[in-house]
C-alpha cells in the first residue's frame, strides 16, 4: 500500500461535514487540538470545526456506549407495553413480545423484530467494543473487515427503533375503554434510549482511527 | 505534491487515504483501494429530477400526516390514528420521551429535510447558491441520520399483525402514503449532497 498517501502524512485535512481538502501547517497543531479555543481552524467552505481525528473519540464513544448498556439492561428486563382487556393484564417484554409474534402466526414478522430489537443492539456494543479495544491498542488486524463492520453498524443501527413504532402505533390504536387497552411501559423508553444512545456512539468512533497504528505487514 | 487546488483532491472520510479526483461517467463508483468505502459516484438524476422527487416525497408526506394510516374494530367500535395521535397517546400515557423522539424521527427531522432541499435545489436548478444555504446543507449533514420513516412502515406491519389477532384490521390510505414515501426515500438514499457544493455556480456565491 506504499502508494497510498494519508491526509494526515501530507498535510491536508478533510472537513467531516461538506468533505472540502484543507490544508494544514505545522503551526496549526494547537488549533486543531483545541476543541474550544478561540482560534480553532474551521473549515472556509462551511464553518464546521477541523479536526485530524474527531476529538476524543475514544472517551466519547465508550462514554456514550457504556451508557447505552447501561439502559438495555431495564430495556430487556422491564415490560415494554401492557396489554389490558375485561379479565386479564398482560405485560410484554421485548423477548415476550417476539415470541408472541411467532405463536400468532407471523414466524418471518418475528426474525425481523428479533432482528432489530435484539440482534442489532448486542452486535453494535460487541462490534463498537471490539473496535474501539483494537484500535486503541493500534492493532493492525482485520484492518478492511473492521472498516466493513463500522459501515455495517452505521447502516443498521437505527433499524431498532422498530419496537418502539411498534408500542406508539399500538397504544394509539388500541383504546377501547374497558374491553380492550394498549399502554407503554418504562421499558420502552429504556429501549428508545438505549437506541439513540448506540447511534449517538457510533457516530462520535472516528473509523480512520481503524488505520493508525503502525503497518506490520506492508 | 506541488500547487494542486484543493477541490482537485478527495480523501476518503473512512480511513483518510488521498485520492486525485477523476471525472466519472455514467454508472461509474469511485471506491477506496485501501477501506472499500464508496468515494464518490456518478449522477444519474438531474438536479430537475431530484426537485421534482423531493416535491413528490413532500406532497406525500403531507397525505401520510393526514391520513389515518390504520383503523381496528372491535365489537362495533372503530378506532383509528395518525402519525400525531400516535404522538400525543404518547405524550398522555406518561412517555414523553418516546413521544418527543417519535416527533422528531418521524415528523419534524424528515420534513425538515425535505424542505431544506427543496429549497436548495429550487436554486440550484437556476445555478445559484440558496440564501442560507451554507447553514442548511450543515444542518443537513447533522440531522440525515436521524429520518426513520421507513422503519416506521415496518414497525406498522409488525403492529397490524400483532392487531390481527385479537381485531378487525383495515389499513388506511396513510399505509400506503408511507409506502410510497419509503420508496422515495431510498431513491435519495443513494445521492450524495455533498456534489451540492461542488456545482458550478453560475452568478454570485
Amino acid at each position: 500500500m506504499s502508494g497510498l498517501r494519508r491526509a494526515s502524512e501530507l498535510g491536508l485535512i478533510a472537513c467531516t461535514v461538506c468533505g472540502l481538502v484543507c490544508r494544514s501547517g505545522p503551526g496549526d497543531e494547537r488549533r486543531l487540538q483545541g476543541d474550544g479555543v478561540d482560534d480553532a481552524m474551521v473549515c472556509p467552505r462551511c464553518g464546521s470545526g477541523l479536526h485530524r481525528r474527531k476529538p476524543h473519540s475514544y472517551a466519547r464513544t465508550w462514554a456514550l456506549l457504556i451508557a447505552a448498556f447501561i439502559m438495555y439492561i431495564p430495556a430487556n428486563v422491564l415490560p415494554i407495553m401492557r396489554t389490558a382487556s375485561l379479565n386479564d393484564v398482560d405485560d410484554n417484554t421485548i423477548i415476550s413480545g417476539v415470541v408472541e409474534l411467532w405463536r400468532a402466526g407471523s414466524p418471518n414478522l418475528a426474525v425481523i423484530v428479533f432482528t432489530a430489537s435484539i440482534v442489532v443492539p448486542v452486535l453494535k456494543f460487541l462490534a463498537l467494543g471490539a473496535l474501539l479495544l483494537s484500535s486503541q491498542l493500534g492493532s493492525d488486524w482485520a484492518r478492511l473487515q473492521r472498516a466493513k463492520l463500522f459501515r455495517l453498524v452505521e447502516l443498521i443501527g437505527y433499524w431498532s427503533m422498530l419496537d418502539v413504532f411498534v408500542v406508539a402505533l399500538l397504544t394509539a390504536l388500541v383504546r377501547f375503554s374497558v374491553l380492550s387497552l394498549v399502554q407503554p411501559l418504562p421499558g420502552v423508553i429504556f429501549f428508545g434510549l438505549t437506541v439513540v444512545l448506540t447511534m449517538l456512539a457510533s457516530m462520535s468512533f472516528d473509523p480512520r482511527l481503524i488505520w493508525d497504528g503502525k503497518d506490520t505487514d506492508d | 505534491m506541488g500547487p494542486t487546488p484543493p477541490t482537485a483532491l478527495l480523501i476518503c472520510e473512512y480511513c483518510d487515504t488521498v485520492y486525485r479526483r477523476r471525472p466519472l461517467v455514467h454508472g461509474d463508483v469511485a471506491r477506496c483501494v485501501r477501506c472499500e468505502a464508496e468515494l464518490e459516484r456518478h449522477h444519474a438524476l438531474s438536479v430537475n429530477t431530484l426537485l421534482a422527487l423531493v416535491l413528490t416525497a413532500l406532497i406525500v408526506f403531507v397525505q401520510a400526516n393526514m391520513w389515518p394510516i390504520v383503523t381496528l374494530g372491535l365489537s362495533g367500535q372503530h378506532n383509528s390514528t395518525t402519525l400525531w395521535g400516535m404522538i400525543i397517546a404518547m405524550w398522555r400515557e406518561q412517555a414523553q420521551v418516546v413521544s418527543v423522539l417519535v416527533a422528531f424521527t418521524l415528523f419534524f427531522f424528515p420534513l425538515a429535510k425535505m424542505l431544506s432541499l427543496g429549497w436548495l435545489l429550487w436554486f440550484a436548478r437556476r445555478g445559484r447558491r440558496a440564501p442560507g444555504f451554507v447553514p442548511l446543507m450543515v444542518a443537513l449533514h447533522h440531522f440525515g441520520p436521524w429520518t426513520m420513516s421507513e422503519v416506521f412502515v415496518l414497525g406498522a406491519l409488525v403492529a397490524i399483525v400483532k392487531a390481527h389477532a385479537y381485531f378487525d384490521v383495515v389499513a388506511d390510505p396513510g399505509i400506503y402514503a408511507y409506502a410510497a414515501l419509503t420508496l422515495l426515500i431510498t431513491i435519495f438514499a443513494g445521492v450524495d449532497l455533498r456534489q451540492l457544493w461542488n456545482e458550478p455556480l453560475v452568478g454570485l456565491a
